[in-house]
C-alpha cells in the first residue's frame, strides 16, 4: 500500500545513496531569468551541454515590465538578465518564451496552460512556487541554482526523501470562500513552519470540488507552510482541463496516458507520517495582518493579542505589527487601503479575473485605490478580451497591464510605495516584498475586489 | 567548494524568528548574473537606511559583534528558493548558521555552497543569545567530523544532525554534480525502462 507521493517518487528513483539522498529523475524543468544565469555559467565552466534539451522550457517573467513590452526594457540591469536568458537559450538549444511571445507569462501559469504539466511527473524550477504544478498530481518543487545546474547537466537531482502528510478537508466551502481562503486558513492554523520536511497530499470533498485553477492556488501556497510541495490526485477535472492543451498527449497517446494517470492515487490504508483534518464549512474569507503568510485571520475577526507568546515570539510579533502599522486586538474590517494587486502565480489565472470582474461589474473602483491588474500570461490576457471581461473591468475603472510577476516580488517598476497598504492576491506579505516599506495584506480575488470598490477591507459577502 | 574544517569563533546574534529570504537578500538585488557581491547586500533593508547609510542599531553594523557564525531565531530562511540567500550569507563571511529550525530549501542551498546549517535545541539557542548578551566575546565551536556544537561559555555540547552524504561532501569540498555526472549510464538505463514515457 502506497501513497500517491510514494508511487511517483519510486517511479523516478534512478539510484539511492546509502544513508544519503535519492537520485531523482526529472521529467519537466522550467527556468526563468533570475535563478538560472549562474547555472548556465556553471555548465560553461565545466564544459557541459544540456543533457535533455526538450525537457527544459524557459520563460521571462520575474524582471519584466508590465507596460510597453514591445519596447526595449529600460532598466539596464534587468535588460542584461533578460538578454542573458535569451543568449543561454540559443547557446544551449532550449525553447524560450521571451517577452511578447504568445506563450510567455509567469512560469507556473504557462506550464499548466500549455499542457507541459501532467499527472505523475516530477517537475522542478528554480522557484519555490513550483509546488503549483502539484495540482495535477505531480511531484513538483522549487530548487536552488546549483540544482538547476544539476538538472541541466544530468536531468537528475539529489534529494532526501521528504516525509508525507495528508490534509483532509471535509464538507464544502461556503459561498464567497475560495481556495485562497482555505490555504490562508490552513497556514494560519499550522504556521509557516508547520509542514517543513513534508510533502503534502490534499484530499477530501472540498478538494474534489475545486476546479483546476483553485487547486493550483492551494498547491501554490503549500510552500508557505514550509512544505516541500503539495499535490492532489488527478481525476476527471484534471483530465478535462488537460485535454487538447498544446503539449498534452494526443490521440492514442492520450488514452494511454489517462489510463496510467487513473492509477495515480493513494491506496486505501496507506500510511502518512502525519495527517490533519479540517472542516471546510467553518472557513471564512481570510486576510493577513502581519508579515508572514501564517499571520492570517478571518475577515470578520481581529488581530490576535500578545497573550501566550514567549519573549522571542513577542519581539517578532511586535516588530511585524509595527511594520504593518497595526495594533494587537484590532478589527481588520474597515481598515483603509491604498493599492489592490490582482495577479501572480497564486491568483493570476483566468478564473481569478472572472471572479474579480463579476464582482466589480456595475460598480466603480474606489477613488483612493490604485489598482494593478496583471494577467499571469498572454493567454490569460487574450481570454480577458475574448470573454468580454476586459470591457467590464474598464467600465468599472480598472486598467489591465501586461503579463509578468510584477508587484508579486516588485523586481520591476511595480513597487508599492513605503507605508502604503496593498490588498494583494499574491503569496507573500514579507517586509518589503512588494517594495521597500510596502504593507501587504494577502487575500482572495473576491476580497480584493471588495476592497477595490470600497477602498477598505470589506467582507465581500456583505456587498453583493 | 571549500572544505569545511572545525571552527571556533565569536558569533553574530539575530534573535528574530521566521527570517525569510526576502530579508536575507531583497528581490531587487537579484539581478546579477554571477554569484559574487551578494554579501554586501545581506539583510540590506535592515542594515541600510533609504540613503544607503548603515543603521547603527542593526547587529551587523554593531562592532561589538563579529565572527564567522550567525545565530538566528527559529525557522531561518523561509520563503523563496533563491540560492542568492545562501550566497549572501556565505559571501558576507559566515561559514555556519545556527538556529533551532531551518526552511528546507535554504538548508539545501546552504549545503550546496559549503555553508553549514546547524540545528540546535531551543534551549541551546536561547543560551547562546543570553551568553552573547553578557559577553560579546563568547565563542562557539563547531566540529563537523564529530557533529558537535559547543557553547564555550557554559561548556554545553549538542550533537547535530546532518545527512552522512552531505557531511562527506562538505568535508571533502565536493558537490552533487560530480556525483551525478558519474552516473550517466544509470540515467540512460533508467530512461529506457521507465513505467511511463512522457
Ligand atoms: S508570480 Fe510571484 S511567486 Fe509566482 S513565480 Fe512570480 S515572483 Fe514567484
Amino acid at each position: 500500500m502506497k501513497t500517491l507521493f510514494d508511487k511517483i517518487w519510486d517511479a523516478h528513483t534512478v539510484t539511492s545513496i546509502q544513508d544519503g539522498p535519492t537520485q531523482l529523475y526529472i521529467d519537466r524543468h522550467f527556468c526563468h531569468e533570475v535563478t538560472s544565469p549562474q547555472a548556465f555559467n556553471g555548465l560553461r565552466e565545466r564544459g557541459l551541454k544540456v543533457f535533455r534539451p526538450s525537457q527544459t522550457t524557459l520563460t521571462a517573467d520575474h524582471n519584466t515590465p508590465t507596460c510597453n513590452q514591445d519596447q526595449p526594457v529600460k532598466d539596464p540591469v534587468s535588460k542584461k538578465q533578460l538578454d542573458t536568458l535569451s543568449k543561454n537559450a540559443e547557446e544551449f538549444g532550449l525553447t524560450l518564451y521571451a517577452l511578447g511571445n504568445e506563450r510567455n507569462g509567469v512560469v507556473h501559469i504557462i506550464g499548466p496552460e500549455n499542457g507541459y504539466t501532467q499527472p505523475g511527473m516530477t517537475i522542478v524550477c528554480g522557484d519555490s512556487h513550483t509546488s503549483t504544478h502539484g495540482a495535477f498530481g505531480a511531484i513538483a518543487f522549487g530548487i536552488g541554482t546549483s540544482e538547476v545546474e544539476m538538472v541541466l547537466a544530468t536531468q537528475c537531482i539529489l534529494q532526501s526523501r521528504p516525509k508525507t502528510m495528508r490534509i483532509n478537508f471535509t464538507g464544502s466551502l461556503n459561498e464567497g470562500v475560495t481556495a485562497k481562503d482555505l490555504a490562508l486558513y490552513m497556514i494560519s492554523t499550522l504556521t509557516t513552519g508547520g509542514a517543513t520536511g513534508y510533502f503534502v497530499e490534499y484530499a477530501g470533498e472540498a478538494i474534489r470540488n475545486l476546479n483546476m485553477e483553485q487547486r493550483m492556488t492551494l498547491c501554490n501556497l503549500s510552500i508557505e507552510m514550509g512544505a516541500r510541495g503539495g499535490l492532489i490526485a488527478p481525476d476527471e477535472t484534471t483530465f478535462e482541463y488537460l485535454k487538447d492543451k498544446d503539449f498534452a498527449p494526443k490521440g492514442n497517446k492520450w488514452n494511454e496516458a489517462v489510463e496510467y494517470w487513473k492509477t495515480l492515487k493513494t491506496d486505501e490504508g496507506a500510511l502518512f507520517d502525519k495527517e490533519y483534518t479540517f472542516d471546510a464549512t467553518k472557513i471564512e474569507p481570510m486576510v493577513t495582518y502581519g508579515t508572514n503568510p501564517g499571520m492570517g485571520v478571518s475577515i470578520t475577526g481581529s488581530i490576535p493579542t500578545l497573550d501566550g507568546l514567549d519573549e522571542t515570539g513577542k519581539i517578532s510579533f511586535k516588530k511585524s505589527l509595527d511594520y504593518m502599522g497595526f495594533n494587537p486586538g484590532e478589527k481588520m474590517e474597515g481598515k483603509l487601503i491604498d493599492y489592490v494587486f490582482i495577479g501572480s502565480c497564486t491568483n493570476g489565472r483566468i478564473e481569478d479575473f472572472r471572479t474579480f470582474a463579476n464582482f466589480v461589474k456595475g460598480k466603480k473602483k474606489a477613488e483612493n485605490v490604485t489598482a494593478w491588474l496583471v494577467p499571469g500570461s498572454h493567454r490569460v490576457a487574450q481570454q480577458l478580451i475574448d470573454e468580454g471581461l476586459y470591457k467590464i473591468l474598464e467600465e468599472a475603472g480598472f486598467e489591465i497591464r501586461q503579463p509578468g510577476c510584477s508587484a508579486c516580488l516588485a523586481m520591476n517598476d511595480d513597487k508599492v510605495p513605503a507605508g502604503k497598504y496593498a490588498v494583494s492576491t499574491t503569496n507573500r506579505n514579507f517586509e518589503g516584498r512588494q517594495g521597500p516599506g510596502a504593507r501587504t495584506i494577502l487575500a482572495s480575488p473576491l476580497v480584493a475586489a471588495a476592497a477595490a470598490v470600497t477602498g477598505k477591507i470589506t467582507d465581500p459577502r456583505k456587498l453583493n | 567548494m571549500e572544505k569545511f574544517k572545525t571552527i571556533t569563533s565569536t558569533y553574530v546574534p539575530l534573535p528574530i524568528e521566521n527570517v525569510d529570504t526576502d530579508q536575507i537578500i531583497p528581490a531587487r538585488f537579484l539581478k546579477a548574473t554571477n554569484k559574487e557581491g551578494f554579501g554586501d547586500n545581506l539583510f540590506a533593508d535592515w542594515r541600510y537606511d533609504k540613503n544607503g547609510n548603515p543603521k547603527p542599531d542593526f547587529v551587523l553594523n554593531n562592532p561589538t559583534y563579529s565572527g564567522t557564525i550567525l545565530v538566528a531565531g527559529k525557522n531561518f530562511g523561509s520563503g523563496s528558493s533563491r540560492e542568492h540567500a545562501a550566497w549572501a550569507v556565505s559571501g558576507y563571511g559566515f561559514r555556519a548558521v545556527v538556529s533551532s529550525y531551518f526552511a528546507d530549501i535554504f538548508k539545501n542551498n546552504s549545503l550546496n555552497n559549503g555553508l553549514l546549517p546547524v540545528i540546535v535545541s531551543p534551549e541551546f539557542l536561547s543560551d547562546l543569545f543570553e551568553n552573547i548578551h553578557s559577553n560579546p566575546k563568547n565563542t562557539i565551536t563547531i566540529d563537523l567530523e564529530k557533529q558537535t556544537i559547543t557553547n564555550n561559555k557554559n561548556g554545553k555540547t549538542e550533537i547535530f544532525d546532518i545527512n552522512p552524504y552531505k557531511k562527506e561532501c562538505l568535508l571533502q569540498g565536493l558537490d552533487d554534480i560530480n556525483y551525478l555526472l558519474s552516473k550517466k549510464d544509470k540515467i540512460e538505463e533508467y530512461e529506457k525502462n521507465r513505467i511511463f514515457q512522457y
